[in-house]
C-alpha cells in the first residue's frame, strides 16, 4: 500500500516539476535569447551572436521612422490610458458592487471587448469613423483603443472595490463626509493600487496595439507596433532587434516600479 | 441593494459615460460593420444575403475560417497542459516565491507582442536555436522547418498567451480551501485522484475562464499569425484584412467578420455551458 502511494506521488510530482519547469523555460527563454541576439556586432540575427556590441542599439537613434513611431504609440497609449482610467473606475463604482441583472449586463457589455476579435472592431471602426469624419485622425485612433483597453482598467478597479470593506465608506459618511469627499479620502486610496495595475495593464496594451492601429492610421503616422512588425515581414534588421531590446528593458523596469508602488503581482492574482 | 450604497445613494448615473461611449464607439461600429456585410457591392447600398451566400458558399474561405478556429483550440490545449501544473505549483510556494514565479508569468503579457513573436523567429528559424541544438547533438541531419508551419505557429501561440491561462487558475486555487486537499489525502486518495477528484474540479471555473481568454485571444492573434504562419498560412484576421484593405471590399470583409466574431462567441458560449454543466456534476 505504501509502494502504491509513493509511485503514486513520485509519479505526479515528476509530471507537475517537467511540465512547469518546461513551461518556465517557455515563458523566460525567447525574451532572454532576444536580448542576447540583439547585442550582436554582426549583420545577422545568430544565436548565439558571434561577438557582443551596442552597436545595433546605438544605430537605433538614427532611426527616425522608429523614433517617430515610439513617440505616436506613446502619445495615443497615454491618452487611452488616461480616458480608460477616468470612464473606467466611474463605471466600476457604479457596478462593482452591484448584484442587480442591469449590472451584470453592464459588465459583461464593456468586458466584451477582450472576447470579440479587436480585428473585426478594428474594421467596424474604420467604417464608422468613415461615415461621421473621425476617419485617420488621432482621435479616432485613440477612442478605439479606449475601447479595447478599458476592460483592463474596469476589471482590476472592480476586483479592487469587492476587496474594500463596506464599513470604511458607512463610518466615513456616519462622520459627516460627502460622497465626493469619501471617494476622494477612503475609497480611493484603498483601490489606488487595483486602478494602478488596471492603468499599467491599459497603457502596454494600447502601447502594443495591431489590431485597431491596423485600419485607424493613416499612411502618414505610423504605431511602433505596426512599423516593426512591417519590418519584421519585410527584411529582417537587427535594428529590429535592438528595437524590442528597448521594448522588453522598458517593460521590466515599468514592471519593477508598479511592483515596487502598486504590488502588481498581489493585485493581478 | 440595487446601485444603492449604503445610505441610499443611486451610484448608476457613474456607468452612464462609459455606457455612452460604448453605445457610441463600440456597438455603433459593429452595428454598422453587421449593415455593411447586407450590401450587394461597395458601391451598391442595396441589402442582400449574398455576402454571406459567397462566404459559405466558398469552400476556401470556409477552410480559413475552420483553420483559424481549429488552431485556437489545439494552442488553448497546449497552454492548458502546461499552465495548469504552473498554477497549482505557485500554491505550494512561499509567498516570496510565489511573488517571483508571478512576476516571470506576467512579464510576458505585458511586453509586446510583436517583440515575444520577433523572439521565436530567431528560435525557430532553419538557424535558429532549436535546429542548432538539435543537429549539434546529432538527433537531425537537416534543419526541421518550423517557421511557416502550423506547429510553429500553436507553439508561439502557446507560448504568447501562456499567462491568460495561468493567472485565472491560479486566482481560483488560491481561494479553494486548503484542507480539502488534507482531507482528499488523509483519507486515502493519492496525488492524481485528489488532482482529479478534487483540485480539478474546484478549480474548474479558472481553467474555464482561462480557456475563454486564451482561445479569443489565439483566433485574433494577428501579429503571431502573420510572422510565424508567413504567407501560405492564411488565418481570418488576415484574410478579413486582406479584403478589406488590399482588395476593398468591404462588404464581404465585413460578411466575414461577422461570421468569424459569431463562430468565436459561440465557442466562448460553448466554453461557459461546459464549465457550467460539469459544475452541476461536482455537488449534485
Amino acid at each position: 500500500m505504501a509502494r502504491r502511494l509513493d509511485a503514486d506521488a513520485l509519479s505526479f510530482g515528476a509530471t507537475v516539476g517537467v511540465l512547469s519547469i518546461v513551461a518556465l523555460v517557455f515563458l523566460v527563454a525567447p525574451t532572454l535569447i532576444l536580448l542576447l541576439t540583439s547585442l550582436t556586432d554582426s549583420e545577422s540575427l545568430k544565436f548565439p551572436p558571434s561577438g557582443y556590441s551596442l552597436r545595433w542599439y546605438a544605430a537605433l537613434l538614427d532611426a527616425d521612422q522608429l523614433l517617430d513611431a515610439a513617440w505616436n504609440s506613446m502619445v495615443v497609449a497615454v491618452w487611452t490610458t488616461v480616458a480608460s482610467v477616468v470612464l473606467g473606475v466611474m463605471a466600476a463604482l457604479a457596478i462593482g458592487r452591484s448584484q442587480a441583472p442591469w449590472a451584470k449586463a453592464l459588465d459583461s457589455l464593456f468586458m466584451s471587448p477582450l472576447l470579440l476579435p479587436a480585428l473585426a472592431f478594428g474594421f467596424g471602426a474604420l467604417i464608422y469613423f468613415n461615415m461621421i469624419g473621425l476617419a485617420q485622425s488621432m482621435i479616432g485612433l485613440t477612442i478605439g483603443h479606449i475601447a479595447v483597453c478599458v476592460p483592463f482598467v474596469l476589471r482590476n478597479s472592480i476586483a479592487a472595490l469587492s476587496q474594500l470593506n463596506p464599513a470604511m465608506l458607512e463610518a466615513s459618511e456616519s462622520l459627516g463626509a460627502g460622497r465626493l469627499y469619501t471617494f476622494r479620502r477612503v475609497t480611493l486610496p484603498l483601490i489606488a493600487p487595483g486602478v494602478g495595475a488596471g492603468a499599467f495593464i491599459a497603457f502596454m496594451s494600447s502601447f502594443d496595439n495591431v489590431p485597431v492601429s491596423l485600419f485607424l492610421t493613416d499612411a502618414r503616422t505610423q504605431m511602433l507596433p505596426i512599423h516593426l512588425w512591417e519590418i519584421i515581414e519585410t527584411n529582417l534588421d537587427v535594428r529590429t532587434a535592438a528595437a524590442s531590446g528597448v521594448i522588453v528593458v522598458a517593460t521590466l523596469v515599468l514592471m519593477i516600479l508598479a511592483e515596487r508602488f502598486a504590488g502588481l503581482t498581489k493585485q493581478l492574482r | 441593494m440595487g446601485g444603492r450604497t449604503a445610505n441610499g445613494h443611486p451610484e448608476w448615473q457613474l456607468a452612464l459615460p462609459l455606457g455612452a461611449f460604448f453605445v457610441l464607439f463600440f456597438i455603433a461600429p459593429l452595428a454598422v460593420l453587421a449593415a455593411w456585410s447586407f450590401y450587394t457591392a461597395t458601391e451598391t447600398h442595396t441589402l442582400t444575403l449574398a455576402q454571406y451566400a459567397r462566404f459559405l458558399g466558398d469552400r476556401f474561405t470556409l477552410g480559413i475560417l475552420w483553420n483559424t478556429l481549429w488552431l485556437g483550440f489545439q494552442a488553448t490545449l497546449v497552454c492548458l497542459v502546461f499552465g495548469y501544473p504552473l498554477a497549482w505549483l505557485a500554491l505550494r510556494l512561499s509567498p516570496r516565491w510565489q511573488a517571483a514565479l508571478l512576476f516571470v508569468v506576467i512579464l510576458p503579457i505585458l511586453t509586446s507582442v510583436v517583440v515575444r513573436t520577433f523572439a521565436w523567429i530567431v528560435i525557430l528559424g532553419s538557424q535558429g536555436v532549436i535546429n542548432k541544438t538539435l543537429v549539434a547533438i546529432g538527433l537531425i541531419d537537416t534543419p526541421l522547418r518550423l517557421l511557416y508551419t502550423e506547429t510553429g505557429v500553436i507553439m508561439v501561440l502557446a507560448q504568447v498567451q501562456l499567462p491568460l491561462m495561468v493567472l485565472p487558475i491560479m486566482a481560483t486555487l488560491m481561494r479553494v480551501d486548503r484542507n480539502l486537499f488534507d482531507a482528499s489525502a488523509s483519507l486515502g486518495a493519492g496525488a492524481w485522484r485528489t488532482l482529479w477528484r478534487v483540485t480539478l474540479p474546484l478549480s474548474l471555473p479558472g481553467v474555464v475562464a482561462g480557456c475563454i481568454l486564451v482561445y479569443a485571444a489565439c483566433v485574433t492573434a494577428f501579429v503571431t499569425q502573420t510572422l510565424i504562419g508567413g504567407a501560405r498560412l492564411i488565418y481570418m484576421p488576415l484574410y478579413i484584412y486582406q479584403q478589406a484593405t488590399g482588395a476593398n471590399d468591404w462588404p464581404f470583409a465585413a460578411a466575414m467578420s461577422v461570421v468569424f466574431m459569431v463562430a468565436v462567441l459561440f465557442v466562448v458560449y460553448l466554453l461557459n455551458l461546459l464549465g457550467r454543466t460539469s459544475k452541476g456534476q461536482i455537488y449534485g
